[in-house]
């Protein structure tokens, strides 16, 4: 077969300090007609900045082509498909930046003064409203600047609660389907955690719960569908269960791309659940950030969501800061305003009837890389999956091939890995998540390289062993990057 | 792969060698095979109290970030402080320089539930 990956000019590039060279510079200003002051002679020392070491001098187009190499190297969604489970990499429609981009939105500084931001506050108030139906929850906040900020977020509501009434409580249950954040936010919050091993099942069960909860326990923290791709199909049961002991059910919403248009949370007796904008409702992961993990609670949370609040009254939006039980707030002004603006752009381009099908489209998707490939690699628990499938190198290990060499291999035919050694509760795991927004062709060519992968583990496992070679970089050395990390430049 | 017959072990892959009130912790051959090259442990301070089935550390490889399970409730004697600076030890002397802590057994805890050597290979066969 042929490989998607082909040569191609790469050039080198050194690091931007390198580059440098005395005297140059971007712009060249033209020469100044008033006389030159020296800043220490008229102004106090303590406003007089310093010269910034090693700050690079370099020229315009040395910088523009500094960066344009850097982009280069990247592989991105833009370049190709990206099946990253757990991560939901669905493409960000270019709409969304169009409309991030609009200068009203753009330029708004977030001081300026609430009659001046009507616009920006009608958006936010609209985009609550949008994610409150869609996840059957009372009322949204949309501080919280990532889906672990939002867990904290839930959890200190959770805490606040529980105080509120005099009787705080000091554990929550978080079985091992959950997202790996998960128990690191219930810390963070103050909470012991009680772990539920759901011993190879793949989902949880009303009788794990149960055997834990008692009423020092806040509640239940589960991902739904979970870190398997799994619907957790007792999550009624169990949420009666957890409030029939006063507790509270936090659901992780990031995995909502599977649910969106078809499960409303709230009807499911969850209190509070985060949202992952990034994920579910398409807005850039970017370098890492920035993300946006606004939070819904039902009715009893309600009086704790972080202020201030948007309200609107008689057709005025305005900040509300009057909420005596509230938490306070979780980030700086309002949240990152730009991403819910793409995230508002997504919903109303895809309508009710569009969010449902993508979710219909991403379960579809995912099932049909299940079953063409479960054969050719172990699939870690055969049934109906959510969004993702959870393969293993169990079929492969024979010839010495590990899940590693595989996804170093899949790179030298032009695809990002899949999730790779995460769930832990499956050894060897590949998890992947082709998400809705792939064709059915880009699925069956990945299916017929994942195929053809295969062979080449049994036939010639060296092929593997030495992937990628495409590449700029070669194999890269993990463990001595993670012993002996070099993390800025001396 | 290696399971001396002298150590106890625990369905949480960590082995146990008892001698008198005092027990040493470590990881089998098994665990530093999965987890793959080991790049950061984390370990408790000598004095402090450890929990039968809870964990007492943490070890982190290129793959994935796991706790380290008590085999047995009591206080911690010794630390291995080596391994922190030389992670690599547990993968290539998990029996040996890679012990983690030495316990002493407090007077309730329950040894009965450690796997032998031999019921341990047939529970990690079974794992698979």
């Amino acid at each position: 077969m042929e490989a998607n990956g082909t040569k191609g000019l790469v050039l080198e590039e050194p690091l931007i300090f390198e580059k440098s060279f005395p005297g140059r510079a971007g712009i060249g200003p033209a020469p100044s007609d008033v006389p030159e002051a020296d800043p220490a002679s008229v102004l106090p020392s303590k406003f007089l900045r310093k010269g910034i070491e090693g700050f690079p001098d370099i020229s315009e187009m040395d910088a523009a082509r500094h960066y344009t190499r850097l982009s280069q190297w990247n592989f991105g969604l833009d370049s190709g498909f990206y099946p990253l489970g757990s991560c939901t990499m669905k493409y960000n429609p270019k709409i969304n930046e169009t409309a991030a981009r609009l200068p009203g939105f753009a330029m708004l500084h977030p001081y300026q003064p609430e009659h001046l931001s009507q616009g920006a506050l009608e958006l936010m108030h609209s985009l609550e409203g949008y994610l409150a139906e869609i996840s059957g929850m009372e009322a949204i906040t949309l501080q919280p600047s990532a889906g672990a900020h939002g867990e904290l977020c839930g959890l200190l509501m959770m805490a606040a609660y529980f105080k509120a009434q005099g009787k705080p409580r000091t554990k929550i249950i978080i079985p091992d389907t959950a997202h790996g954040t998960n128990p690191a936010s219930s810390h963070l919050a103050g909470f012991k955690v009680v772990p539920v091993k759901t011993e190879g099942k793949g989902a949880l069960s009303v009788e794990m719960v149960r055997a834990v909860m008692d009423e020092d326990t806040a509640g239940l923290m589960l991902t739904n569908p979970n870190t398997i791709g799994l619907f957790e199909r007792n999550i009624k049961e169990i949420a009666d269960l957890v409030h029939s002991k006063g507790g509270l059910v936090y659901c992780d919403g990031a995995n909502m791309n599977a649910i969106m248009g078809l499960v409303k949370l709230g009807d499911l007796g969850v209190d509070v659940v985060q949202l992952n904008l990034h994920k579910t409702f398409s807005t850039p992961h970017g370098g890492g950030g920035p993300g946006s993990g606004p939070v819904g609670v039902g009715k009893v949370l309600e009086p704790y969501l972080p202020c201030p609040r948007i309200k609107k009254e008689g057709g005025k939006y305005s900040l509300d800061f009057n909420r005596p039980d509230t938490i306070g707030r979780m980030k700086a002004f309002y949240g990152n305003f730009s991403i819910m603006v793409r995230a508002y752009s997504y919903i109303r381009r895809m309508g009710g009837a569009g969010l449902k099908r993508a979710s219909e489209t991403a379960i579809l998707n995912a099932n049909y890389i299940k079953e063409r490939l479960k054969g050719t690699y172990h699939l870690a628990f055969d049934e109906p999956c959510m969004h993702e499938a959870v393969f293993s190198d169990k079929f492969q290990l024979g010839s010495g091939i590990s899940t590693m060499d595989i996804a170093k291999r899949l790179i030298d035919y032009g695809y990002h890995p899949p999730t790779v050694y995460f769930p832990l509760v499956v050894h060897g795991a590949i998890m992947i998540e082709p998400t809705e927004t792939e064709t059915v062709d880009t699925l069956d060519r990945f299916i017929e390289v994942m195929k053809a992968i295969a062979e080449e583990a049994k036939t010639n496992p060296q092929l593997l062993k030495d992937a990628p070679t495409k590449t700029k970089i070669r194999r890269v050395d993990e463990t001595r990057a993670a012993r002996e990390p070099i993390l800025r430049w001396k | 792969m290696e399971f001396p017959k002298d150590l106890k072990y625990t369905k949480e892959h960590e082995w146990v060698k008892v001698e008198g009130n005092i027990a040493t912790v470590g990881i089998t051959d098994y665990a530093q095979d999965s987890l793959g090259d080991v790049v950061y442990v984390e370990l408790p301070q000598e004095g402090a109290s450890v929990t039968k089935h809870e964990p007492f550390g943490v070890v982190e490889s290129v793959k994935a970030v796991s706790d380290l399970y008590s085999p047995l409730s009591g206080s911690v004697t010794e630390v291995n402080d080596a391994i922190v600076d030389s992670p690599e030890a547990i993968n290539e002397d998990p029996y040996g320089d890679a012990w983690m802590i030495k316990v002493e057994i407090s007077s309730d805890s329950d040894l009965g539930d450690l796997l032998t050597a031999d019921e341990y290979q047939k529970f990690i066969e079974e794992e698979k």
